[in-house]
């Protein structure tokens, strides 16, 4: 077995076809354990169909990968214990309280009893949530909401997490904060695959991909990017590769 | 007269005060953006002046209408892009377009001029359902479903929110075309860098309006004593920063770290402490504020 234990994220020649379209195409490339991985690309470029296979949800048509250590043919089920997920759409339940939500997603990753209150303890303190732990998560604001769901997608203290536009809509100092969660946790070893539109959120990235009509244009560090094509923002880089796309959504 | 005069303007849904005594005027032919995150108040703004909703205190006019007395003749002259997809998508794009043109009493042909440079864009797909396009396509139908009666004031509620960065820079675009032919635009987005595709922005946020100005201008108000920051350990260089007695904010900003100096602080006293402490190549330059720097402050400090 060429199982790759060092790296958080491997993948080879990965493609996914839906009929006679190809959404994702040959791509391949690795992420270190740690790293803060951004994976960019237009709208329709093929970034949530990858990021789908990497977590399990959808098989590749072609293409090897492994996520965790695990193989992303045979081992979907391993795969989804070792990695967290957040999207935009928010998979919290808006009729339970914070804290029933945290324990019921604990609970849906097997967390024992004991281990889930210590662990919700310390995301609740780590968030500042006083009061609103008891509060109905469906009235929360926006920027609470999206922390929470962090908390919550990395309650069983994944290998990886996978962010998928985590920020979108929120005001500038709650898009930081989101920020700093997320060097807080990397900061303690965990691996970050983060999508966004927001080009000064692609800086905080160690490296970064440009997918364009399904293939990797582009991948490298946001500085060598943007010596590479000689401009001074990372927003121009994204214009410069991603202007050539034929498709969108 | 101004195309759209907001004047003391409050709303409140229960307990949450969704504006607050907004005061504003926008110019005819302007492009005016509203910049401010969710919950700021944008969308319930955008209903009052659309006359869909009635403020519980204040008055407001469009193109000198008033938004209760003559809620009917306003529906007429303005076109509004909700920021949620309002098409029908069982109807196709040529559908939706007559069907809009047919509701305002108008021929799709005497006004095809207006949105022609759009519509181009979608005509190849004319005979498909608008529930199958693609998210940049069902934006640009909703864009010229909006247009097709010739509205003296455009109103666009976060037109860009969730597209890429390369369409919104085209979507930018066709809203400089159209002020080009003397429509009023007003704009509300989330995206502090699209501040600068504007005439005039005002910055809103929890129901209040915190600055209105040329993009320029606000951004010049931000005065001095803003830096970038920036180490071989970034991380760890913020924590050391926010430890500082010398250090009134710092946040992450894109490559570095913005800094505000308290008064009478040199930079290179901190730069010297920070290296004493351990970090390696530290830098600490003079910074420009941009919109989303006052932004960041105004929040701060009200």
């Amino acid at each position: 077995m060429d199982r790759n234990d060092r790296l958080a994220i491997s993948v080879k020649g990965l493609t996914k076809r839906f009929g006679a379209f190809t959404a994702v195409d040959h791509i391949t490339f690795d992420v270190a354990g740690g790293e803060i991985f951004g994976f960019l690309g237009a709208n329709g470029a093929g970034k949530t169909t990858a990021m789908r296979m990497l977590c399990g949800l959808s098989f590749p048509t072609e293409g090897k990968g492994w996520v965790a250590g695990f193989d992303i043919m045979k081992q979907s089920e391993q795969i989804k214990k070792h990695i967290g997920y957040m999207s935009q759409r928010f998979s919290l339940y808006d009729d339970l309280t914070v804290v029933e939500n945290m324990r019921l997603f604990a609970g849906i990753y097997g967390m024992k009893t004991s281990d889930a209150k210590l662990r919700i303890d310390e995301l609740l303190s780590q968030l500042h949530f006083g009061q609103e732990r008891h509060a109905i998560v469906g009235s929360l604001p926006l920027g609470w909401k999206q922390k929470l769901s962090f908390s919550v997608a990395t309650i069983h203290r994944p290998e990886i997490l996978f962010l998928d536009e985590p920020t979108g809509g929120v005001d500038p100092i709650t898009r930081r904060q989101f920020w700093e969660l997320i060097y807080s946790s990397v900061n303690e070893g965990m691996t970050v695959f983060v999508t966004t539109h927001y080009m000064d959120e692609a800086e905080y990235c160690n490296r970064l991909s440009v997918m364009v009509d399904g293939q990797i244009k582009a991948l490298n560090t946001p500085k060598e990017l943007k010596l590479q094509y000689g401009v001074d923002t990372m927003d121009e880089v994204f214009r410069r590769i991603a202007r050539g796309a034929t498709r969108s959504e | 007269m101004n195309a759209i005069e907001i004047n003391g303007v409050s709303k409140s849904y229960g307990a949450v005060q969704a504006l607050d005594q907004v005061t504003l005027s926008v110019h005819e032919a302007e492009l005016f953006g509203l910049i401010g995150p969710d919950g700021a108040g944008k969308t319930t703004l955008f209903r009052i002046l659309t006359t869909l909703l009635n403020a519980d205190r204040g008055t407001a006019s469009v193109t000198g209408l008033d938004v209760r007395r003559n809620y009917r003749d306003i529906r007429r002259v303005v076109g509004y892009m909700p920021g949620r997809f309002s098409l029908y998508p069982d109807l196709s794009v040529e559908e939706n377009l007559k069907f809009f043109a047919a509701l305002f009493g108008v021929d799709v042909h005497t006004n095809y001029g207006l949105i022609a440079p759009i519509y181009r864009q979608i005509e190849p797909f004319a005979q498909r359902r608008a529930g199958k396009l693609s998210g940049g396509m069902k934006q640009k139908l909703a864009l010229c479903c909006a247009l097709i009666h010739q509205p003296a004031v455009l109103f666009l509620d976060e037109p860009t929110t969730g597209v890429d960065a390369v369409s919104r820079s085209e979507f930018w675009q066709m809203l400089a075309g159209l002020k080009a032919q003397g429509i009023t635009i007003f704009v509300s987005t989330p995206y502090m860098d699209e501040a600068q595709l504007c005439d005039r922005v005002a910055l809103m946020d929890k129901g209040h309006l915190l600055a209105v100005d040329q993009p320029l201008k606000l951004a010049e108000s931000y005065g001095t004593r803003l830096y970038a920051a920036s180490a071989r350990e970034m991380w760890p260089l913020m924590q050391a920063l926010r430890g500082m007695s010398q250090v009134e904010d710092c946040y992450t900003f894109g490559e570095a770290h913005h800094v505000v100096l308290k008064q009478g602080t040199e930079p290179e006293a901190v730069v010297e402490d920070l290296e004493r402490s351990g970090l390696h190549d530290v830098k600490i330059l003079p910074a420009r504020g941009n919109i989303e720097d006052l932004f960041i402050k105004l929040m701060r400090h009200g």
